[in-house]
């Protein structure tokens, strides 16, 4: 007996079903029944009840992305402060090989970089390297603070909130998986890009957002609404429960689907976009979450065995994150 | 006799109004303010975040810590600011009150930070404190078996009443303050001060119980509310 539906709103010890489902993250067994742990929406999927945390904190994963600061230089490494209630580590090594450099020559307190988390050891300190696409300080830019939860949210699907709102403004923006996002353009799209970064954040939970964030993006830019059909979906102010239920899972699909295709432009397009390089693998975690289609999972399967047969050290992380992917399905 | 009207003008089992908001403040993680009748109390969470105080880190989970303080104006004589006897107990009994419904495990060698702040103080503030606590760190997402909720039933005028007011608490011959976890009924906090007899003592339990039902009611809704609006 379940007693809740996909993306209801749960609390803390809300009763979810009982026995005959598996209990999924941000849910415990207790008595038989299958409880949640944590505030957000439900997803149910081939009888796995899992609870989507409406906020969160980071916690670091082997392949993430994330966006960090120096907090300290020591004798062979960095002490990076990741966002997340463990620090990560960038060592010298990573850096530049066996070469005995200076450390804080290249990297000083206080610098923001882009880094990959290589390891995560058993007291959860992850340890950093710069090895991938675009990895390295950032130079100038603002950041903006969300809860990571919230990162699929802000990138949308096939990256159309996050692109929409790139092309609009001219900025360059990085979002890492850790909810810190960097952002660099002229100084008042700066400012306009982290109001409708922190309103996607607020908003995250409700319908048609983009819509509402194109709206309020060609209300700054252009001083006026864009003439297409999104007046229609404006009016839906208060979202109704079951449209939204529908449009997510409709969004759920097509991101699964979208992801597939992801994929095999990244192996093509060699030089890419750093930021580019931040959706794919947000998305990708994404689509863990997604349907579990059988030709999708189909295209999963190759695309496992292409990823084996490039030894190439950028893809070695999406190559487990295809294997939780799949173990997730089972 | 159970028909009778206290001072205040509530029956024996009713409440004081309880306004209950989630999410009111805008730097920590999780907060919640909370007024019983003249009560007010804001309560702010942060965390998990790194242990900074190495003594206290857990290997194997996550730590819990509180912070009960009432403001100089929060009583009618100015209270002395600071830590006292009596805020440091309080602090120590929320910790424990809340922490069985913690659920650390995945966070561990880090550290959650409970701060609750009396703002206004008319009697059950460490009831209060609870209720508040518990709403913060649902909204701060931390992983929690259930939404603790307190609430205290006492002995007034030879009768058993529940939530006391300051005058009764002061003139009355008992308080007994309980905390609960709402879904299975365990019972997370227990204090009695005063005389009662196992009789009266039962009932007192009973009749909280049935107070910390209600309040939970409104727990939920408060937090449903903050989300669900939108």
């Amino acid at each position: 007996m379940i007693y809740v539906e996909n993306k209801d709103l749960v609390i803390p010890g809300q009763v979810l079903a009982d026995d005959e489902c598996y209990p999924g993250r941000g849910t415990f067994k207790e008595d038989g029944k299958i409880c949640s742990s944590l505030m957000g929406l439900v997803s149910l999927r081939n009888k796995k009840i899992r609870v989507i945390p409406l906020k969160s904190k980071y916690v670091p994963k082997k392949g993430d992305v994330v966006i960090g600061k120096i907090n300290d230089v020591r004798f062979s490494m960095w002490d990076v402060d990741i966002n997340s209630p463990y620090s990560g580590i960038l060592p010298a090594f990573e850096v530049f090989g066996r070469d005995k450099k200076e450390l804080n020559k290249v990297f000083d307190v206080g610098d923001v970089l882009f880094l990959r988390v290589i390891d995560v050891d058993e007291v959860k300190k992850a340890k950093l390297g710069l090895k991938g696409r675009g990895m390295g300080k950032f130079r100038g830019g603002i950041i903006v603070d969300i809860s990571p939860t919230k990162v699929p949210r802000l990138i949308g699907k096939k990256g159309s909130m996050i692109n929409m709102i790139k092309d609009k403004t001219n900025c360059k923006i990085v979002v890492g998986q850790n909810g810190l996002v960097w952002v660099k353009g002229k100084e008042d799209m700066e400012q306009l890009t982290r109001e409708i970064i922190h309103m996607i954040e607020a908003e995250a939970h409700t319908s048609g957002l983009t819509n509402k964030v194109k709206n309020k993006l060609y209300l700054a830019i252009d001083g006026e609404l864009p003439v297409e059909e999104t007046e229609e979906e404006f009016v839906l102010e208060k979202p109704k429960l079951q449209n939204f239920k529908e449009e997510l899972e409709q969004e759920e699909r097509e991101q699964a689907e979208a992801e597939a295709e992801v994929e095999d432009e990244a192996e093509t397009e060699i030089k890419d976009e750093v930021e580019d390089e931040a959706e794919e693998i947000t998305e990708e975690n994404e689509e863990k979450d997604a349907e579990s289609k059988p030709d999708l999972y189909e295209v999963i399967e190759e695309l496992k065995k292409k990823n084996q047969n490039k030894k190439d050290k950028n893809i070695s992380f999406s190559d487990n994150s295809n294997n939780s992917f799949i173990l997730n399905n089972r | 006799m159970s028909d009778m009207i206290r001072e205040d003008g509530r029956k024996f089992d009713e409440l004081r109004p309880i306004k209950i908001e989630a999410g009111v403040l805008e730097r920590a993680d999780g907060s919640a303010y909370l007024e019983v009748g003249g009560n007010k109390i804001l309560v702010a969470v942060y965390g998990p975040r790194e242990s900074y105080i190495r003594r206290l880190l857990e290997p194997n989970t996550g730590v819990i810590r509180c912070r009960y303080n009432m403001a100089p104006f929060s009583v009618g004589d100015r209270k002395r600011p600071g830590p006292d006897r009596r805020s440091s107990e309080i602090s120590k009994i929320t910790a424990d009150a809340l922490r069985p419904a913690l659920m650390l495990e995945n966070y561990p060698r880090s550290m959650v930070d409970v701060y609750i702040e009396v703002i206004e103080a008319e009697g059950g503030t460490r009831c209060a404190g609870i209720t508040a606590a518990s709403v913060a760190l649902v909204d701060a997402g931390v992983p929690m078996k259930d939404i603790v909720v307190g609430c205290a039933a006492g002995k007034v005028n030879d009768e058993v009443v529940l939530d006391l007011s300051e005058v009764e608490d002061k003139e009355g011959q008992a308080d007994v303050p309980i905390a609960i976890m709402p879904r299975t009924g365990e019972i997370t906090l227990l204090q009695s001060d005063g005389d009662l007899t196992e009789e009266e003592f039962q009932k007192a339990i009973d009749l909280a119980m049935e107070g910390c039902m209600k309040v939970s009611e409104l727990q939920k809704e408060a937090l449903m509310r903050k989300y669900s609006t939108e």
